[in-house]
């Protein structure tokens, strides 16, 4: 069963307050860049920019990450999955950097974009913006900005539509057990 | 998708698995330009570089690769391996897969010998050439190079000129240009142009000049002259004289073609100094990319089997 847990517009309301807090936070947008991990972080990143564009008039540069070279659980049994291209087209040195993904579940793929940026680069701080916080942490990782919390069990999916990407916006849980089922 | 054990040759490549490898090297080109050239993906990984054969490229091409990809490299060359105590292939590949290596490189001097030692030894084999055989990974560093510069392949005049007999770049090419949907003519003096290698889906020519105008990419071939017995030139000059590309020929090419030579290169006979320099030459393009492509492949191999799962 797949139970719509954010709408279109509690979407675009999360990534506005989600704006104001990095700008608050950091005091403006100067020496801030955004890094987005592939696929739906990379959207998210790119339409928190653009509200920073609306509030602050100021572009911030947006970087892409695919962190699958960096995972933990590659060659795990499992057929290797495409490589899409990383992009940091700016020097990391002194700018405070906003990690963006969708969902932040065991925290294993912050790990792997933290050990990528650090590749490219010393920044002056690394900060996570998740839209979905669902829990079950593996890793000592804490998001600074957070859409929404939603307490799952191990078992669910949650699933992230972005316009850009899947023609809309909406976060649903689906319960992989009645999937199963079904 | 992507579910070979080996890379032996092109010729058992379908358009998918070249279309994937080449996507993938694409994302990895990227990595050979950080300040940090590295990513962790092979990390306790062990690749084996056993070359029978001389080789600067391809090898230091391999040997990046793996190292880019944070694989343990061994470079093994024929020269200083058991092989000169008299300890024949197969036992040579079967005391290194003892000691687990997850892929063994091969470049060997006789046609056939990556793929021997593929039916003895359980890690993947990738083949680095193999006599007048094939050189799999060189075709498909010139697809990603003709792909990079002209947006896609399908339909593509390519000219492939020299000595077509002792090139085992030639056959890995055509094997996989032919897949690709690309048209292929071969140029040559008719001594280095094999019987019956239309079969192939080849056209033929002899004449540099007179089929020049229409090609979109020129492959010029290095002239072996270690493999020459002699009797197939009567000389070096004349072979220069009627097939080395030189900017009198470049004029009557197309203004957008494009400059392929798979190294290494005998300047003034194949190819002159100024067109090898000219910027219609992708020639170190060419070795740039070959290094994006094999950390393609290394990781492909090295990606498990057979799961949907992402």
């Amino acid at each position: 069963m797949n139970s719509v847990v954010l709408s279109e517009q509690d979407i675009s309301r999360a990534v506005t307050r989600i704006t104001h807090e990095i700008l608050e936070k950091n005091k403006g947008a100067t020496s801030l860049v955004l890094v987005g991990i592939r696929t739906r972080g990379a959207t998210l990143a790119k339409r928190i920019i653009k509200k920073i564009n609306d509030i602050e008039g100021l572009e911030v540069d947006l970087g892409v990450l695919d962190v699958t070279l960096y995972r933990d659980d590659l060659s795990a049994g499992k057929q290797n999955p495409v490589i899409e291209k990383t992009s940091i087209p700016f020097a990391l040195e002194g700018k405070h950097v906003v990690l963006i993904d969708d969902v932040l579940f065991t925290g294993r793929s912050i790990r792997a974009a933290i050990d990528a940026l650090i590749d490219f680069g010393r920044p002056a701080s690394i900060q996570l913006g998740v839209l979905i916080d669902r829990g079950h942490r593996e890793l000592p990782i804490r998001p600074d900005y957070v859409g929404k919390n939603i307490p799952t069990s191990k078992a669910n999916r949650v699933q992230v539509l972005m316009r850009e990407d899947d023609g809309k916006d909406e976060v649903c849980i689906i319960d992989a057990l009645t999937k199963d089922n079904s | 998708m992507f579910n070979l054990k080996n890379i032996l040759g092109t010729k058992c490549l379908a358009e998918e698995e070249i279309t994937t490898i080449l996507d993938t090297a694409d994302s990895f080109k990227e990595i050979s330009t950080r300040p940090i050239k590295k990513v962790p993906t092979l990390r306790g990984k062990t690749i084996i570089n056993l070359f029978f054969e001389p080789s600067t490229r391809t090898r230091a091409s391999f040997e990046i690769a793996g190292k880019r990809l944070s694989a343990d490299v061994i470079n093994i060359s024929g020269s200083s391996s058991s092989t000169v105590k008299g300890e024949n292939l197969i036992d040579t590949a079967l005391n290194l897969e003892a000691m687990h290596p997850d892929i063994m490189v091969v470049r060997h001097t006789l046609s056939g010998a990556p793929e021997m030692i593929s039916q003895y030894v359980k890690c993947p084999i990738i083949n680095a050439g193999d006599g007048y055989h094939e050189h799999p990974t060189q075709a498909l560093l010139d697809l990603h190079t003709i792909r990079e510069a002209k947006g896609s392949l399908r339909g593509l005049n390519i000219m492939i000129v020299g000595d077509i007999a002792h090139s085992r770049v030639v056959r890995s090419n055509i094997y996989a240009m032919k897949t690709m949907g690309m048209n292929v003519k071969l140029i040559g003096p008719p001594t280095m142009i094999p019987l019956g290698i239309e079969k192939m889906g080849v056209s033929i020519g002899y004449d540099l000049e007179g089929a020049i105008h229409d090609a979109d990419v020129i492959m010029m071939l290095r002239l072996q002259k270690e493999r020459q017995s002699g009797y197939l030139l009567s000389s070096i000059r004349e072979y220069s004289n009627l097939y080395c590309l030189t900017s009198n020929f470049l004029e009557k090419a197309k203004d957008d073609v494009l400059i392929f030579h798979p190294g290494p290169v005998n300047r003034g006979i194949e190819i002159s100094l100024d067109v090898m320099e000219s910027e219609r030459s992708l020639i170190l393009t060419q070795v740039t990319n070959g290094v994006a492509v094999r950390m393609a492949l290394m990781y492909l191999l090295l990606g498990g089997k057979n799961d949907n799962s992402n």
